[in-house]
């Protein structure tokens, strides 16, 4: 394969420059970080995010009885385990020939799913992402956290931690366990819904959807609320991937493929899921491990696209429910009916998404379906499948092939985060060029960078998180390598300077 | 929700499938064995990460006993008491013990119960890999310490 080679990606002479390395990510997600090459000047000269994704664990499910894949998927991921139970499962489906699952096992798999979105949702916004939106970018590091949050503004941190709460709930009832439920089943579930635990959920819902609204206005607020300098800030027009159900409906279980362009115009519509291959492609490069899908008609260097809530909120032609297409509406009347491409609107769709996950659960909550009924379907078994769902952060990806001995011989993934690597990539070197070029590196300024990816949430490698882990770190070397520099944030908040380098930072 | 929960708590979290990460929760299973049947004073709960809406785990407790891996130590474990403290973070995927001890304070109106962290020696994450031998044998070292504090009479508080 050819590799392309974007502005900023390599410099022309990296060995003469400085090196600056950021390492946002912490100890749970893995190892990912951003290393900027600097010129005597401070001219940004190449930007590169690095992030380590599941390679690995595509091998590690090989050779496994296929039963235990959708369990054992489950360990990609703690904040989205259910997307890859899910995921698996609707792959497997296909092998054991259970494709189209009973109505009962749908409606209980959709409930899971929703319940996902809703507390995964809930999480980035009140945990990550509304500390940079309600303190600013340039705040104490002390303060952009959910525990800022929960000083500033009780009701709206309560109101988060309520709502993820709610959502871990629904996958509970629905995959039986609270963590690594086993619900999920190829061909069906194994359990359906408890009436008395139903029930507990559904008084909960007048004071969930009330919390999901205020979200949305929270989110809308904050956003329309921006100072002029950052509306645009890390716009980075991409075309829009993402699943739709009939008639162009918002979809997060089951759909087909739509890719939309830039410019709002619909590129590809109706693309079955089992076909993906004939869609995009996995592109690599020589400095990272994690691939850069593309459109195969356009090729590696213009076929690039963005997955997630952004994309989702503007791929769809509606919202099936009608409190979150209210509020789409008025996303995009907001927006003068123009294509977004600022990344902090993520934020504001990640919100309307979040209500339309309530109003769905309300819905199959109410559904007497999800209580009883046939769980199986049994058909021909095929040699292989895809699952494809949206998942919180984007599309996400399993295609497995088992052989004869109920073995899998061959497992692909493609998660959010590989969909939006190009995407994420263009977001930190825009940002790059708007603040940092040219400028002293300080941590205010780091923090740009790190809004811009933390908007996308990456969802790395994850996840071993041991007590005593950095969770930041930033090196600058001079040319010859040698450490002029290094600043690390303690577990404790404290910022230590030093001449020792983050053993994470490797020259790349 | 509004059932009766258990005075004691002991939440261990990290990812089982990722070598000593899952110190936490084995450790949890194991006292589950130990300790559990014989006693409905006891609650053992695991996950991957500890995340804001554990806070609401802790309501009710009379004590907890918090259990992860930890890097850099130099004994076998360590305990600690955990108080809380607005603790820096900006990441989702994680929360330090003491950032959610302040999550409860913010969001209960009131001070958590005592807790204790019971940190485990840990020097290995790959993906797929079992916890390493020095790892197992740290375990069962901080195993027999959780199983005393599980087992400490009412009256005692750590």
């Amino acid at each position: 394969m050819t590799e392309t080679v974007r502005p900023l990606e390599t410099a022309d002479h990296p060995q003469g420059l400085r090196r600056v390395v950021i390492d946002p990510v912490s100890r749970v997600e893995g190892h990912g970080k951003v290393t900027l090459l600097l010129d005597d000047d401070n001219r940004i000269q190449q930007v590169r995010l690095h992030i380590v994704e599941f390679r690995g664990f595509e091998q590690f499910i090989v050779g496994r009885p296929y039963w235990e894949v959708p369990v054992m998927v489950q360990r990609l991921c703690g904040i989205c385990p259910v997307s890859h139970h899910l995921a698996a499962t609707k792959a497997l489906d296909r092998v054991v020939g259970g494709w189209p699952v009973p109505e009962a096992a749908d409606k209980i798999r959709r409930l899971m799913h929703y319940g996902q979105i809703v507390q995964s949702h809930a999480l980035h916004f009140f945990h990550l992402s509304s500390p940079d939106l309600l303190f600013g970018f340039d705040a104490a590091v002390a303060q952009r956290n959910i525990v800022g949050v929960a000083m500033a503004h009780p009701e709206a941190a309560r109101q988060g931690v309520m709502l993820r709460k709610f959502g871990q709930e629904v996958i509970r009832i629905t995959s039986g366990k609270r963590v690594h439920g086993t619900g999920s089943v190829p061909g069906g579930m194994n359990r359906a819904v408890d009436a008395a635990e139903r029930d507990v959920l559904r008084a909960q819902l007048p004071e969930v959807l009330a919390w999901a609204e205020a979200a949305v206005d929270l989110a809308q607020r904050l956003h329309t609320g921006l100072p002029a300098h950052l509306v645009g800030f890390a716009e980075t027009p991409a075309a829009m991937m993402s699943l739709v159900g009939p008639g162009g409906a918002m979809e997060f279980y089951d759909g087909t493929l739509r890719v939309r362009e830039a410019d709002g115009r619909v590129a590809v519509d109706g693309f079955e899921d089992q076909r993906y291959r004939e869609l995009i492609g996995e592109g690599v490069k020589p400095w990272t491990y994690m691939k850069f899908p593309y459109r195969l008609t356009l090729g590696p260097d213009a076929g690039w696209y963005r997955v997630g809530p952004l994309a989702r909120v503007q791929n769809c032609d509606f919202i099936p429910t009608p409190r979150a297409e209210a509020r789409r509406q008025a996303f995009v009347a907001a927006h003068g009916g123009r294509p977004v491409h600022a990344v902090l609107a993520t934020h504001w769709a990640r919100m309307i998404e979040l209500l339309h996950g309530v109003e769905v659960v309300a819905q199959l909550l109410d559904d007497p379906a999800i209580l009883c009924g046939p769980l199986m379907a049994t058909g021909e078994r095929q040699r292989g499948g895809v699952g494809i769902i949206e998942a919180p952060r984007g599309t996400l990806i399993h295609e497995y092939e088992v052989g004869d001995d109920d073995l899998v011989t061959s497992c692909n993934l493609i998660v959010s985060t590989t969909h939006n690597n190009q995407s994420m990539n263009e977001a930190v070197r825009s940002v790059a060029l708007q603040y940092l070029d040219g400028q002293t590196i300080t941590e205010p300024l780091l923090n740009h960078i790190e809004v811009a990816i933390r908007a996308y949430d990456p969802c790395l490698s994850c996840a071993t998180h041991a007590l005593g882990q950095m969770p930041l770190a930033v090196t600058l070397r001079n040319a010859r390598g040698e450490v002029l520099d290094h600043v690390h944030r303690s577990s404790s908040g404290d910022t230590v300077r030093g001449t020792r380098p983050h053993s994470a930072e490797a020259a790349q | 929700m509004t059932a009766k929960v258990a005075p004691l708590l002991v939440f261990g979290w990290g990812n089982p499938g990722r070598g000593d990460d899952a110190l936490g929760p084995l450790l949890v299973e194991q006292l589950a064995g130990l300790v559990q049947k014989s006693s409905d004073r006891l609650e053992c709960l695991t996950d991957f990460q500890l995340q804001v809406e554990h806070a609401l785990d802790l309501v009710g407790r009379e004590r907890v006993l918090f259990v992860d891996a930890a890097i850099g130590l130099q004994t076998p474990f360590e305990v600690r008491s955990v108080v809380p403290a607005p603790v820096a973070s900006f990441t989702t995927h994680a929360l330090a013990p003491e950032a959610l001890l302040q999550v409860y304070r913010d969001l209960e109106r009131a001070e958590p119960p005592p807790c204790t962290l019971l940190a485990i020696r840990a020097q290995h994450f790959e993906l797929g890999e079992a916890p390493g031998e020095q790892a197992l044998a740290d375990l069962a070292l901080a195993l027999a310490w959780a199983t005393e504090w599980a087992q400490l009479p009412e009256e005692i508080l750590i």
